[in-house]
């Protein structure tokens, strides 16, 4: 058994929400705690895709940035090739893996600084250890599809589609095992959305990459991932590879967030629409996160969150998914 | 049933530069009948939003409209300028914005911006404007209307908001709602609700909508009709069953290939090459020749054949032929 490139254990992160000192003082307010991530543990074996999809809120956001290092865990472990990063003392190695490390943003207008030229953003990780760079700039734009002379140029005079690919370029110059997409494609059009994916799949080939891709887009999700983890409200509610979650949804908010996404083939589909919205995260519903707004909920629900356990090689946060898989299968046609 | 109620024909926008005159929509021309849903999209600068923006007369200047007519339920609306206009937007016109937060007046309560809009336009006492809000918040699902109609925008979620925004559109009763990337901001569970909502009210009152997007998903299962836009033209008009399934426009069946599908698994997408012209440099002929994989001569030299509002399905010179057979 090999080890994960990624592992992450009961992942907690808490956002201290409180208005300032003096009016809590003043109004007699509590201090408020936002639970952004709530115990999630998952492995992102090495040259796979793993997708955490999730709704606005979900926490899905801030595990990405708790696993490049950009934020620290509040409880819980990320560990890359066996590193943590929050806790190793030894600078040397915490170096190594931070190398091994890169993002890629979802505003490709945000994230290149407009007064650098490309040759400059691109070389710019290595640089700043040290390396080499001569030329290295002129080859990874050829492999990512625009040509060497850009290199010369500055940002504003690409697309959005063509500044994601200086992004991802970018994150391959100190080359990196893991690259870790923050919603890579949301802000594109479907026409150049196709080539970003189609691009980093390639790479990941070449490369021998591995990617956690971060998205709201389900349809994303099923064309690239190997893996999917489902949040709501901070927590995994399933796991599952793409066929079996796709087709034999386990958790209800699954089954939820599956009939609602728009299908290309659905004309003038009637669907009953998914009932209620996200609760508020600093007081979040006891038991189940989603009892309220759940078909199956009973007092159970109300009462007992629900642990991630296997169900027919999913692993699952939910009292009754057996149940719903039933459910689910007779509301299919045959 | 099938009166019309919005008529574009040879819509033409302009926008003087210093260099050049831009062209963001360029002989655009549709229909639109009581109770149906056409649904606009195109990728972005493809002039979807400024179509919409022209029939509501809210174009940015120095963009403004240089050709072609709009008709109204039998009127004609692109002349017509400051008050005249006015009374019609919001009376026959109701507008939904992508952001909800933006199109609300954060200072106003929102029962507040409902009677302000029906006593400008209807003929009713201030307690009956009142009561109407009402009815209206409820009708689109907001719980507890009587209560909440004093509450202030930032009081609501994303979801709400957009629900007091439709019927803030709705209460003047238009024939026509132009709803511009409605759930663009939203959440796939909210973006659902918000899209059987509108789909309810409009097929109830016979409203004709116009609903902007860019995502094919929401049109399929919303729209009627459905108008592709390229480069500020029209590509392909026809029933959206047909245009989906058999795309005629090479640019709409590469659309179609770059989505990704359940049925297609993880197979490589299928990618149009380049990116869409910007205005200033539209290249001669047919707007899409440069990434078309049919392209001839006729398609560099030739414009487009046009596409009229009640024929034709696809401005192209080789449309894509499809087997009866297929499937």
């Amino acid at each position: 058994m090999t080890r994960p490139l990624v592992s992450v254990k009961n992942l907690t992160r808490v956002f201290d929400v409180s208005k300032p000192w003096l009016n809590r003082v003043i109004e007699r307010l509590p201090k408020a705690r936002l639970t952004a991530v709530s115990d999630v543990s998952f492995d992102i074996p090495e040259r796979q895709v793993y997708a955490l999809v999730g709704e606005s809120g979900s926490g899905k956001s801030t595990i990405g940035k708790m696993i490049v290092g950009l934020l620290n865990p509040s409880d819980g472990v990320v560990e890359v090739e066996g590193i943590d990063l929050s806790r190793e003392t030894d600078p040397a190695k915490v170096d190594k893996v931070r190398s091994d490390i890169q993002m890629i943003f979802q505003d490709p207008f945000a994230s290149l600084n407009p007064r650098w030229k490309v040759r400059d953003i691109i070389v710019e990780p290595v640089a700043a250890r040290g390396g080499d760079t001569k030329g290295m700039a002129e080859r990874l734009l050829e492999q990512v599809g625009l040509s060497a002379e850009d290199a010369g140029k500055f940002p504003h005079e690409f697309s959005g589609g063509q500044r994601q690919r200086i992004c991802i370029a970018r994150a391959l110059a100190s080359e990196p095992k893991l690259i870790v997409c923050d919603e890579p494609t949301s802000a594109l059009d479907v026409s150049v959305q196709a080539q970003v994916l189609n691009l980093m799949s390639d790479l990941k080939d070449e490369f021998g990459l591995t990617y956690l891709f971060i998205t709201h887009d389900l349809t994303v999700v099923q064309h690239m991932a190997d893996r999917v983890g489902v949040l709501y409200l901070g927590r995994l509610v399933e796991e599952a590879a793409p066929g079996t979650l796709f087709e034999r949804p386990a958790h209800p908010y699954t089954q939820m967030l599956l009939a609602a996404a728009p299908k290309m083939d659905g004309f003038g589909r009637e669907v009953e629409p998914p009932k209620g919205e996200i609760p508020d995260p600093i007081n979040p519903p006891p038991g189940c996160a989603f009892n309220p707004r759940c078909p199956l909920a009973d007092d159970r629900c109300r009462s007992e969150r629900p642990e991630l356990r296997e169900v027919e090689g999913s692993r699952v946060a939910c009292h009754y998914a057996e149940r719903a898989l039933a459910l689910m299968a007779e509301a299919e046609p045959a | 049933m099938t009166e019309t109620v919005l008529s574009v024909r040879d819509l033409i926008v302009e926008i003087p530069t210093r260099d050049a005159v831009l062209r963001p929509v360029d002989q655009v021309s549709y229909d639109i009948a009581a109770g149906e849903i056409l649904g606009v999209v195109g990728e972005s600068g493809a002039g979807k939003s400024m179509t919409g923006n022209a029939v509501i007369g809210l174009l940015d200047r120095p963009a403004h409209i240089t050709g072609g007519e709009i008709w109204l339920n039998g009127r004609r609306i692109d002349q017509l300028r400051g008050d005249a206009m006015r009374r019609v937007r919001g009376k026959e016109i109701g507008m939904v914005f992508q952001d909800p937060l933006t199109s609300l007046n954060p200072l106003l309560q929102i029962g507040e911006q409902l009677t302000e809009t029906m006593l400008a336009h209807l003929d009713i006492s201030e307690a009956e404007a009142r009561k109407r809000a009402i009815a209206a918040l409820d009708e689109v699902g907001i719980p507890a209307a009587a209560s909440r109609i004093d509450s202030y925008p930032h009081e609501f979620s994303g979801g709400m908001r957009q629900r007091v925004v439709i019927a803030l559109a709705l209460c003047a009763e238009p024939s026509l709602v132009i709803a511009d990337e409605p759930t663009t901001a939203l959440d796939v569970s909210v973006q659902a609700q918000i899209i059987s909502l509108l789909r309810r009210l409009c097929r109830e009152r016979g409203t004709a909508v116009m609903l902007v997007t860019h995502d094919m998903g929401v049109i399929a299962e919303a729209a009627d009709r459905v108008a592709v836009m390229y480069a500020g033209r029209l590509a392909e008009l026809g029933p959206v069953r047909e245009v989906i399934q058999r795309p005629r426009h090479p640019y709409t069946e590469g659309l179609m290939g770059s989505t990704p599908l359940a049925s297609r698994g993880q197979a490589r997408l299928r990618q149009i090459p380049g990116a869409m012209p910007r205005l200033g440099r539209l290249p001669d002929g047919c707007a899409f020749h440069p990434r078309c994989p049919k392209a001839e001569d006729r398609c560099r030299q030739n414009p487009t054949p046009r596409l009229d509002a009640d024929q034709g399905r696809a401005a192209c010179w080789f449309p894509v032929e499809h087997k009866e057979a297929a499937e």
